[in-house]
């Protein structure tokens, strides 16, 4: 794959694997150094909204990360045909042609899931992680490390909506993916469900504290924005 | 029109579309460090608001709703085209922020120089594409529609200018290193976010 595009640009590249160590850093990198959320601040919106649940954040999660994949890989192949002033409606009407096909899988299949998620599935459209990195990235890069580099922001984007989920669940319902996993022996001592977790303010403290202990751990990400 | 007004009341502070949905949140976090800038921006999504969203809805009455061909021919009727919604409505948007911009540039170029990169960013603020899709969700009647893209574009200007305010107060206050700026920003937030929660309890 390579090789053709390298005669296409003129440009000459080294044949490269795969998985070079190149590509394994664009996969890897988006997890925490450059993550979506916490670090580009990209996408927040949803982030916040879908995250009361385990299964709606899961769904949200890997809908993102196919549009982001699948929209960076196809801008990376036409990159060189889209005149620069009209490329914003070109990235657009890419990622809602995606957006769409998303949309009607998840009618089709999670009728549930997809009513509980409403408005939000159209808005991974104006998901600002999957503009930002077709112009951050897709806009110069060859299609495989595109590729690669939207399913390593769509996975740092779930990393984030499962931590907060996961925790909004417990403490807000006492439940994960809808099982019981607080006893009820509990209750029965007199313990209840936190109701601030079932608020969208909770979304924002614990992105604010999941900031602050990964920017603790990892000083150099301190005062980036 | 007192239901109007109570559309209007409720967009604003109980449904606010930051405190309430998160919506255009990249930009509220990335655009309220300065309280100029942050009042440039909030201006310039009510304006895109009260344009896209009666065009949109214009758009949806008259093209895509199942019937709403019946108008060219009584048998286009049967023809539902609503998953064309999202393509549509983000089309429209894109091209009326652009129009926007070319109108603000040649009729008012300081305002135009003020408002600067935010305009064209705009398009990709979830708060305006949100809008098109509520409407299309509640079923809103023209009128309806009017109301809550004002309503929906002050409250989002409300929320950004007192974010923006209180983060130029914060700057002096000794933070912990690893909190400081997005984190901190963040819990702000959250702690409006309960502030205009307070407002819920208001029937309209």
């Amino acid at each position: 794959m390579s090789a053709e595009i390298s005669t296409e640009t003129g440009i000459p590249v080294k044949k490269e694997g795969l998985f070079s160590k190149n590509n394994i850093k664009v996969l890897n990198d988006p997890l925490d150094d450059i993550n979506p959320i916490t670090v580009q601040v990209l996408g927040i919106c949803s982030a916040l909204a879908v995250t009361t649940q385990v299964k709606p954040a899961l769904i949200m999660a890997i809908g993102v990360t196919v549009v982001t994949a699948f929209s960076n890989l196809i801008i990376s192949l036409i990159r060189n045909g889209i005149p620069s002033r009209i490329r914003m409606i070109v990235q657009l009407v890419v990622i809602a042609t995606l957006v769409t096909m998303v949309d009607l899988i998840l009618k089709a299949y999670v009728y549930d899931v997809s009513k509980k998620l409403s408005v939000f599935v159209g808005l991974i459209i104006t998901n600002c992680i999957v503009m930002g990195r077709l112009e951050a990235y897709a806009m110069q890069a060859k299609p495989w490390p595109s590729f690669l580099d939207g399913i390593g922001n769509g996975i740092g984007y779930g990393i984030i909506l499962i931590v907060v989920s996961v925790l909004r669940e417990i403490f807000g319902s006492g439940t994960l993916l809808g099982y019981q996993v607080i006893p009820q022996s509990f209750y029965d001592a007199g313990y209840v469900n936190n109701g601030m977790m079932m608020l969208p303010p909770a979304a924002l403290f614990l992105i604010g504290i999941y900031i602050w202990i990964q920017r603790g751990k990892n000083r150099k990400l301190i005062n980036v924005s | 029109m007192l239901d109007l007004l109570n559309l209007f009341v409720k967009e604003i502070f109980i449904e606010n579309m930051i405190f309430a949905f998160f919506l255009g949140m990249c930009s509220f976090l990335a655009i309220s460090k300065k309280l100029s800038t942050s009042i440039g921006l909030g201006v310039a999504v009510i304006c895109v608001l009260i344009i896209t969203t009666p065009f949109n809805w214009f758009i949806l009455n008259i093209l895509l709703k199942p019937g709403a061909l019946a108008w060219i021919h009584p048998s286009l009727a049967a023809v539902d085209l609503t998953f064309l919604a999202f393509i549509l409505f983000i089309a429209i948007i894109a091209a009326m922020v652009q129009l926007v911009e070319m109108i603000v540039e040649k009729f008012s170029p300081s305002l135009y120089n003020a408002l600067g990169i935010f305009l064209p960013l705009i398009t990709v603020n979830c708060a305006i594409l949100a809008a098109a899709l509520f409407m299309q969700e509640r079923e809103y009647t023209f009128a309806e529609t009017l109301t809550f893209s004002l309503g929906s574009g002050i409250g989002w200007f409300l929320a950004i200018v007192a974010i923006a305010a209180i983060r130029e107060k914060i700057r002096y206050s000794n933070i912990p290193a690893p909190l400081q700026g997005l984190g901190i920003a963040m819990i702000l937030t959250g702690l409006m976010g309960i502030a205009f929660l307070s407002f819920s309890g208001i029937q309209l």
